[in-house]
């Protein structure tokens, strides 16, 4: 009778396959001075997907995504109290860790695009100089190969010696993605990476994002909870300080499993 | 700027277009087996029911999702709020040509001397209306789906005819009461299709134009110059 209807057409993507374990964070708890702002924090992050971390101002989530390359390191009298990182199989707040080669392999775009004053070439060849590479050919590569990772490569390949700081908002976002993406590492983190942008240069930064999950793990800290829907294939949700829910994307904004998250997703929160 | 979930509505748009076709073909099979008297061909219709059940809530659980993690405006929206209730209006047609398959098959050992002449020319009506809202949803034909409304008129028509001709040999027949009362209700259930499939143009038409013409009186007049 129906031999020639199609097939039923599932129009949600493939379910994304969990690799290996990325990121696992274990019990951890950080202060800022004598103030807590992490309580015994457990997530594991995989390979290859994008994880979402959202919740209200002051909830821990920027604080968290800083310690998985230890830029918080950068702050004063900020402590890991217990717990641990583990990326690699290694806990990264281990004494005989480098931190430089840590950030290497865990790159970080901000909420801010920050180019350097620096030609949009030298921006993003900017960390491979610094390791030392200084073969033209190799940095060519890098160039083009980056930029057209970040979706910006048509968009400038004409002017590449011109300042990086004469590009649009939305292509200085894309320029430091670039810049963060040359030096090939396996962990992106974003922080709230398209809260200066407007709607069409957050949906190419969104795009963008789609994108580079092929090749790198993502985790995203943003306020927009459509745009954690729409990008992430998980989402933690963060309050005072602690995970409350994390779990699939979906789950998390159709039916969350904890009353506290179900009342920020539908905005009933305070 | 094409968004790489757009897919996902592209998806959503081939299900709602399987559904109809397998409940435009239930229906069809439905009466092929009060036609020709087929137990089998009424019982595949019946038993083909459950996969329009399963794709109405596939297609429920699909917009939802794509409301609650895409944020979709205007037309997308509309896709996907028309689509909920075609879905809903498919699965009532899947329900109607079960309907008529049960009654098919009880009237295959009842043999009754029916005049059958007007009901399939009543769902003939209805198909080509079910038929033809189907394709002004996934063509964007609103002058089709515009026209749709007045086709029903004619089925409306069929069902009063099939009704008084029924009636009558009920007063003269009283022993047929029970073949002739599920060809009555075969007759109310392809109104019924044809009542589904006017649905379904009146939500192409919002989906399209944004605008919404139940109960409006353009539609009404739509109906009377048809």
């Amino acid at each position: 009778m129906d031999s020639t209807l199609p097939k039923f057409t599932s129009s949600r993507p493939p379910a994304a396959q969990l690799g290996r374990v990325m990121i696992e964070v274990r019990n951890l708890d950080f202060f800022y001075g004598e103030k807590q702002a992490l309580y015994d924090i457990n997530l594991r992050m995989f390979e290859k997907q994008v994880t979402a971390f959202i919740g209200p101002s002051g909830c821990g989530k920027t604080t968290l995504l800083r310690c998985i390359n230890r830029m918080c390191d950068l702050i004063e009298a900020t402590r890991v109290a217990k717990g641990e990182i583990v990326i690699g199989g290694v806990n990264i707040f281990e004494r005989t860790i480098d931190v430089i080669e840590l950030r290497k392999r865990v790159g970080m775009v901000f909420q801010k695009s920050n180019p350097f004053p620096k030609s949009i070439y030298e921006n993003v060849i900017y960390g491979l100089k610094i390791q030392g590479v200084t073969n033209k050919a190799r940095l060519d590569e890098v160039v083009e190969r980056s930029l057209r990772g970040a979706a910006l490569w048509d968009e400038v390949k004409d002017r590449l010696h011109e300042s990086g700081m004469s590009l649009s908002g939305g292509q200085q976002q894309r320029l430091c993605i670039a810049r963060a993406i040359a030096v090939e590492p396996e962990i992106l983190l974003m922080d709230e990476p398209c809260s200066a942008l407007d709607p069409i240069a957050t949906a190419k930064v969104e795009e963008l994002i789609h994108e580079l999950k092929k090749s790198f793990t993502i985790v995203i800290v943003t306020h927009n909870m459509q745009q954690a829907a729409r990008v992430s294939d998980k989402t933690a949700f963060f309050y005072l300080g602690r995970l409350v829910e994390f779990n699939e994307t979906e789950q998390i904004f159709i039916n969350p499993t904890d009353p506290q998250t179900e009342a920020y997703v539908s905005g009933r929160f305070g | 700027m094409k968004r790489f979930f757009h897919t996902e509505l592209e998806a959503f748009r081939s299900n709602l277009a399987l559904m109809g076709q397998k409940s435009i073909e239930n229906v069809r099979v439905s009466m092929q087996a009060l036609q020709e008297q087929n137990m089998a061909l009424a019982d595949e219709a019946l038993r083909k029911d459950d996969e329009i059940d399963d794709l109405e809530i596939l297609i429920d659980a699909e917009a939802v999702r794509y409301m609650s993690l895409r944020s979709p405006l205007a037309q997308d929206l509309r896709l996907l709020m028309v689509g909920m209730k075609v879905s809903h209006d498919m699965e009532r047609v899947g329900d109607e040509s079960c309907s008529i398959a049960k009654r098919a098959k009880k009237l295959a050992v009842l043999h009754p001397a029916a005049d059958y002449d007007a009901i399939p020319q009543m769902a003939e009506l209805a198909l080509g209306m079910l038929r033809d809202s189907l394709n002004s949803l996934l063509d964007g034909n609103i002058d089709l789906a515009l026209a749709i409304p007045g086709r029903d008129k004619e089925v409306d028509r069929l069902n009063r005819e099939v009704y008084a001709i029924l009636s009558e040999r009920l007063a003269v027949n009283p022993a047929q009461i029970g073949s002739t009362l599920d060809l009555m209700f075969i007759a109310k259930s392809l109104e019924r299709v044809a009542d589904h499939a006017t649905n379904i143009a009146e939500e192409v038409i919002y989906l399209f134009k944004g605008q919404d013409v139940r109960h409006s009186a353009e539609i009404k007049e739509f109906k009377n110059a048809n």
